[in-house]
């Protein structure tokens, strides 16, 4: 395969590399006034390139760079997703930025970076390429979160997110240095070919260790401490970005290791992935029923989808990858919703408000907000004619079909559990006292994504059923 | 030195190969193990330094020694190239950092250890486990199992350091290589979003504006009558 072709099918990622360049010169040397908004737009206009390059060779081009990275369609479904959620993460940013005047270029830029690294992450068919991009892909993230710096509970996040993610990357590396000296390769093919002879201790050993960095990074028990703090202080559009795309990117590329490399182990994983499911699930519902701020809920709520995502991985099986690919896509439209609404949640001056009891009598000063939030609410927790109901039983289904029946019965008993805390927020809006209301949502980008992000979540979601049944389904059968 | 002068190539034992030849001859054989001996000790001798001295200079300099004894052990392995590199990038860049970031900040570095024996037991009871840890990991290390070709690439006797290194730098791992300069690329950016600030008050200089500026802009004749002042 010659250099050129090569390049094409790493297409996206050579847009995001020259589009983010570009725009940091951009943002050096331009002296127009209302620089971040134009290079939102632009950033936006980028990754919608990235989409459109997937239908190209990029979409499945095979492996390149001698079996480095992976373009099948598994890849391109993950990053469509994770393209998705980073524009709708760069739409929402203006009008929650500009209050303070910080909406600053680097924003659009540091995300386009990002997701430049999540690109590597879902792509990667070694394990140097899941370093680099996870790397990338967290560094860009710890400067996110602390991006209002005379915020100190911005300064506090990040700072927190970055010596939390700096000790759960050397984790993941010496869990990849072990496998590494006990197969030889770095290649997930390689490894697979290794350990297809029977494991040793030692690779043993690096795989609890590589499983223990990727919980990290997606937020599952018992890595999670740091996902409350982080999701609290970091600001909302931020939140809303971490609660998305790199949850994608790192459950993608979870399943790519465990699918690809460590498919003989797969006894060895299971039971982690298992143990790690329902812890998520439960401390995900018990721990929310006390928090007061919105975003820390919703911190607790995205450590609960976690675990509902892993008990497809938990099955081991093809459908069960498909259910967590179906899982994955309805939670990021749930939760990018609720973010959306929680981001109308200011006060008269334009602030910011965070406490759950502020929405009390949002039904009255602002029906149609409160008929979204309680739309988003009931479908994270998974009432039936809404599609949250959908991914879950997907999820059960697999693991059922799979064998794991106590799984089955455990995941949904705590799913009961775990519904509490969204109906209280539903009674709290319905039909406590008022409260002071919030300032008038009237931007139209905002307001429309909401419309749109509510109607796919509403039953009318299901019409999209079969297509994304289908495509999840090619998805983890490139995997098999 | 190096993989090209060895004319008979060690695949079996898959040590680098001037280590093979070192095994050949005699009187090589003393010189080489004098040299390794040394370079060996110094490196322990000065790592141990960096640790317990008080001095933070001090520290910083026993490492630039550790480096440099570190590069000498590479130059016996046959590896020249990581050797220089060794030397040009942690003792040319990095020591020299570490030793302005010392010298810079204004640390006290008494009341940094004045927590030492405090945390002393908990930070033994972390170090025995990690130990324990790797001597298990080693323990159960089975080198037949891996077999030297697949720990390391095949050595090609004809091709030399400097060159294998580059073709897999980038061409095997080129995405790699290039993925990592974006991630330094994007601690530098970081760096610059978290710290930058427009400060007002200064005074940057306007290149373009000075150039466009003419004498007739700035100064004027007059002719004033005497006894008269200027009006200005």
């Amino acid at each position: 395969m010659t250099m050129l072709e090569s390049l094409l099918v790493v297409l996206p990622e050579v847009i995001l590399t020259l589009g983010a360049t570009d725009l940091l010169l951009v943002a050096a040397f331009s002296t127009k006034p209302n620089l971040g908004r134009r290079v939102s737009i632009y950033a936006v206009l980028m990754l919608i390139a990235c989409g459109l390059s997937l239908l190209g060779p990029a979409g499945d081009g095979g492996a390149v760079f001698g079996g480095l990275y992976n373009a099948d369609a598994f890849s391109t479904f993950s990053k469509i997703l994770i393209y998705a959620s980073a524009a709708i993460a760069i739409l929402m940013a203006p009008r929650f930025f500009d209050r303070r005047g910080e909406m600053r270029p680097e924003y659009p830029i540091l995300i386009l970076l990002s997701a430049l690294g999540m690109g590597f992450m879902v792509s990667s068919g070694d394990l140097m390429m899941l370093y680099i991009g996870l790397e990338m892909q967290s560094l860009a993230a710890y400067v996110l979160a602390s991006f209002m710096r005379q915020d100190t509970r911005s300064a506090e996040a990040g700072l927190k997110y970055f010596v939390l993610g700096a000790l759960a990357s050397g984790i993941l590396l010496y869990g990849v240095s072990l496998i590494y000296g006990f197969t030889g390769t770095t290649s997930y093919e390689g490894i697979g070919i290794a350990m297809a002879s029977g494991m040793s201790t030692g690779e043993l050993f690096g795989l609890v260790f590589v499983l223990a960095g990727l919980a990290f990074k997606i937020s599952a028990v018992p890595f999670h401490m740091w996902t409350p703090d982080v999701y609290e202080g970091a600001p909302t559009p931020v939140t809303a970005f971490f609660a998305t795309a790199p949850k994608i990117a790192a459950v993608a590329l979870a399943i790519r290791v465990m699918f690809d490399a460590l498919a003989p182990a797969t006894d060895a994983w299971q039971q982690i992935v298992i143990f790690v499911a329902l812890a998520s699930i439960a401390l995900g519902a018990v721990a929310a029923i006390g928090q007061s701020n919105i975003k820390r809920l919703l911190a607790y709520s995205s450590i609960n989808n976690i675990g509902f995502a892993l008990i497809g991985i938990a099955a081991g099986t093809q459908a069960g990858v498909a259910a967590t690919l179906s899982y994955m896509t309805i939670y990021v439209v749930m939760t990018l919703g609720s973010f959306l609404c929680v981001l109308q949640m200011r006060d008269a001056d334009g602030r910011p408000v965070e406490g759950i009891a502020s929405l009390a009598g949002l039904s009255k000063s602002q029906p149609a907000l409160a008929a979204a939030f309680a739309i988003f609410m009931f479908s994270l927790a998974g009432i039936p004619p809404l599609l949250g109901f959908w991914g879950k039983f997907l999820v059960f289904d697999a693991a059922v079909a799979a064998g794991l029946f106590p799984l089955a019965v455990i995941g949904i008993a705590l799913s009961v559990i775990g519904a509490y805390y969204y109906l209280r927020i539903i009674k709290t809006i319905y039909f406590d006292d008022a409260a002071t209301p919030y300032a008038p949502a009237n931007s139209v980008v905002e307001n429309g994504l909401i419309a749109l992000t509510a109607a796919t979540v509403s039953p009318l979601g299901y019409l999209l059923v079969p297509f994304l049944a289908l495509t999840a389904g090619n998805a983890a059968a490139a995997l098999f | 030195m190096g993989a090209r002068n060895c004319r008979e190539p060690c695949r079996r034992c898959a040590l680098p190969l001037s280590r093979s030849r070192f095994l050949q001859g005699s009187q090589d054989n003393v010189i080489q193990a004098f040299a390794f001996y040394l370079f060996a000790t110094i490196v322990i001798a000065s790592g141990a330094l960096t640790i317990v001295s008080r001095n933070p200079v001090h520290s910083v300099l026993w490492l630039i020694l550790a480096f440099f004894n570190a590069a000498g052990l590479m130059l016996l392995i046959g590896a020249e190239f990581i050797a220089m590199l060794l030397v040009i990038v942690y003792v040319g860049a990095v020591a020299v950092l570490f030793l302005f970031v010392v010298m810079m900040l204004d640390i006290d570095f008494a009341e940094l250890r004045a927590g030492f024996t405090r945390y002393l037991p908990f930070g033994l009871l972390i170090a025995v486990v990690l130990l324990c840890e790797m001597i298990f990991a080693v323990g159960v290390w089975n080198f037949a199992d891996i077999g030297p070709d697949a720990r390391m690439g095949t050595i090609d006797p004809d091709v030399p350091n400097i060159e294998a290194i580059g073709r897999a730098l980038y061409d095997r791992y080129l995405l790699v290589f290039e993925g990592a300069g974006i991630v330094l690329l994007v601690a530098m950016v970081g760096a610059i979003v978290l710290t930058h600030r427009e400060r007002g008050g200064v005074r940057p200089q306007n290149i373009g504006k000075q150039i466009k500026r003419r004498p007739e802009d700035a100064t004027r004749n007059t002719q004033p009558e005497v006894g008269k002042g200027v009006e200005l």
